[in-house]
């Protein structure tokens, strides 16, 4: 754990230091404040007009499930989107440059380079999130949404997140070149976003397809429910990528 | 040091390294006794960089084993690369990293223990003339502060086995001059391998010899005895390079006629009216004295005489170049009559 460790806060301070992870945070910023104010708006004038209506309309509106739920799921498509500029950086940096060589000459384990260089990218995109506390923070300061089913979107973003740059840092591993490992990585997204789309054509397959889409399983989450299928599904699409990267790794020893 | 394999800190077993249908190292064997250093030489695409990463556990071997220390790289890779400092012909570096901050890293991922990767860091510094650089951007140093660098993340952890892929690549003549200079002082208390292709560079810092041209070990020994090997193989005892004036003729014929030589060779007449000439003589250095004896009482002057610097590389070419024609007889190995060397 040291050795992965090591590797991760090399990886965050490499990353701090070039503008990549700057660019990312100012467009996730940007977005995510446009969003925001987007689907406020919209709450703030359904609100308006229920009460113009005088109750008439039957409902009531509800922080949680009118604006945060729909909020966050739109979150998830911009983190689809945006990830793949985190992750490409990752191995086939290493790998041009050389440093490679350093790493697997190292007394540490693939495995631990893998876990290290996750870690690093887990947690820069911990504080690209973290950006969002302060639209978050604002509604608590108007009104009094749940905290629950807040969280439970957030774990869901960090899973979903979990998912995407492990998906991402193999793809990194595959190629000198990190604008081909993030467009391999976009691309993969791609269809893994589209396959719900499709899936939603029903039958067997349609199933099938619908429970590989990776923001699919986030519709859950952003309502506030955890459901066991939704983490299972994220927690091994993780550990599959992971693991598929330490593999493609292993492979650089054998050919050079 | 007895030549015992027991003794031998790098045991290089028959290794073989595939890449595709290319075979690239062939049946390799060689040791590296406790501190010695231990020149490898080729040409170009020899298989140099191949049996270096083969050792440092960067790739495994297609075929045969390496030993560190009595440990097989493959049943303990781990171990084996905590006791390996390697410095990739590249240098493995971050350009973004202060070059102190860089050093921590190398050591950390070597195993240094926490508490002592500072003292490790301040030593690695120091030992490589690293001081001014120490808060230095790594991608703003030139190309010989990157090369110490380099050496100083090869150093931090104080390995046991040094492996050098042409650490001296590169730079300028006095920042080659302290490389070596740095090489030979760890030499003792660390084991070296060092690759190169610059033949004086062996002479300079090296105790034994590999010469690899194919894949193939060619020759294994002491530079010395090298030379001293493919003289007595029929070429003569050794060339000599005269300086003197023209006319050629003149000096020519007083160095013919010297017991002893077998061959002149008219070199090539420089401005201020000297004359470099090129004699092939049998038998010791005491040949130098009737060389000059000869060349004084036939009138001509004599600005310089001494012992030509080409022998090794007459070895080396020798050597390599039998490879390319294609027959893989005429191997010379160290392992027939050497007896004496360590004592």
């Amino acid at each position: 754990m040291r050795n992965a460790l090591t590797i991760a806060r090399r990886e965050i301070g490499a990353a701090l230091a070039s503008p990549v992870a700057y660019v990312l945070f100012g467009a996730f910023a940007f977005l995510y404040g446009y969003f925001f104010a987007d689907y406020l708006q919209s709450f703030v004038e359904a609100g308006m007009r229920m009460s113009q209506m005088g109750g008439f309309s039957g409902g009531t509106l509800n922080v949680n499930t009118d604006l945060l739920r729909w909020l966050m799921a739109s979150t998830a498509i911009l983190v689809l989107f945006l990830l793949p500029l985190l992750s490409m950086r990752t191995v086939s940096e290493e790998i041009r440059s050389g440093t490679m060589e350093l790493l697997l000459t190292a007394p540490i384990t693939d495995g631990q380079i893998v876990i290290g260089k996750f870690l690093a990218a887990f947690a820069l995109y911990g504080g690209m999130l973290a950006l969002t506390g302060l639209h978050v923070g604002v509604l608590f300061w108007f009104s009094q949404p749940e905290i629950a089913p807040l969280l439970a979107a957030y774990l869901g973003l960090l899973l979903l997140g979990a998912g995407l740059l492990a998906l991402g840092l193999f793809f990194s591993s595959l190629t000198r070149n990190q604008i081909v490992a993030g467009l391999l990585t976009f691309g993969a997204l791609l269809v893994l976003w589209l396959v719900e789309f499709a899936g939603a054509r029903g039958g067997e397959l349609g199933r099938l397809l619908a429970y590989l889409s990776v923001t699919g399983h986030m519709e859950g989450f952003a309502r506030g429910v955890i459901a066991t299928r939704d983490l299972v599904f994220y927690l091994s699409f993780a550990a599959f990528w992971l693991y598929l990267a330490r593999e493609s790794v292993r492979s650089r020893r054998w050919r050079g | 040091m007895p030549r015992n394999l027991g003794h031998r800190l790098l045991q290089v077993e028959r290794v073989s390294k595939r890449y595709g249908r290319t075979l690239a190292v062939a049946d390799l064997s060689f040791g590296v006794a406790k501190g010695e250093v231990l020149g490898f030489l080729g040409p170009n695409g020899a298989g140099k960089t191949t049996t270096m990463r083969v050792i440092t556990g960067f790739m495994p071997p297609s075929e045969g084993r390496v030993l560190v220390g009595g440990l097989d790289i493959a049943e303990a890779p781990l171990e084996v690369r905590r006791r390996i400092g390697y410095l990739p012909e590249n240098p493995p570096l971050y350009p973004e990293m202060e070059v102190a901050a860089f050093l921590d890293f190398a050591a950390r991922l070597r195993g240094v223990p926490r508490g002592r990767v500072r003292a490790a860091v301040a030593r690695a510094v120091e030992r490589c003339a690293l001081g001014q650089a120490r808060d230095h951007i790594i991608g703003k140093l030139s190309r010989g502060y990157r090369q110490r660098v380099g050496l100083a993340q090869a150093l931090v952890h104080e390995p046991e086995l040094l492996v050098l892929d042409e650490p001296t690549a590169g730079l300028d003549p006095k920042q080659i001059h302290e490389t070596r200079k740095l090489i030979r002082t760890l030499a003792g208390e660390r084991t070296v391998v060092l690759s190169t292709h610059i033949l004086p560079e062996v002479a300079v810092t090296c105790d034994r010899v590999v010469i690899i041209a194919g894949g193939r070990l060619r020759a294994e020994d002491t530079p010395e005895r090298l030379v001293a090997r493919s003289g007595a193989a029929g070429r003569g005892g050794g060339t000599w390079e005269i300086e003197t004036a023209p006319p050629a003729d003149a000096a020519e014929a007083a160095l013919r006629a010297v017991p002893g030589v077998a061959r002149v060779e008219a070199g090539s007449e420089t401005a201020e009216r000297t004359l470099v000439l090129q004699v092939e003589a049998a038998g010791d250095r005491a040949i130098a004295t009737d060389i000059a004896r000869a060349l004084l009482a036939a009138g001509c002057p004599l600005y310089g005489l001494r012992r030509g610097g080409a022998s090794l590389e007459d070895v080396f070419l020798a050597l390599t170049t039998e490879e390319t024609e294609g027959n893989g007889t005429g191997e010379v190995t160290g392992e027939s009559g050497a007896p004496e060397e360590d004592a």
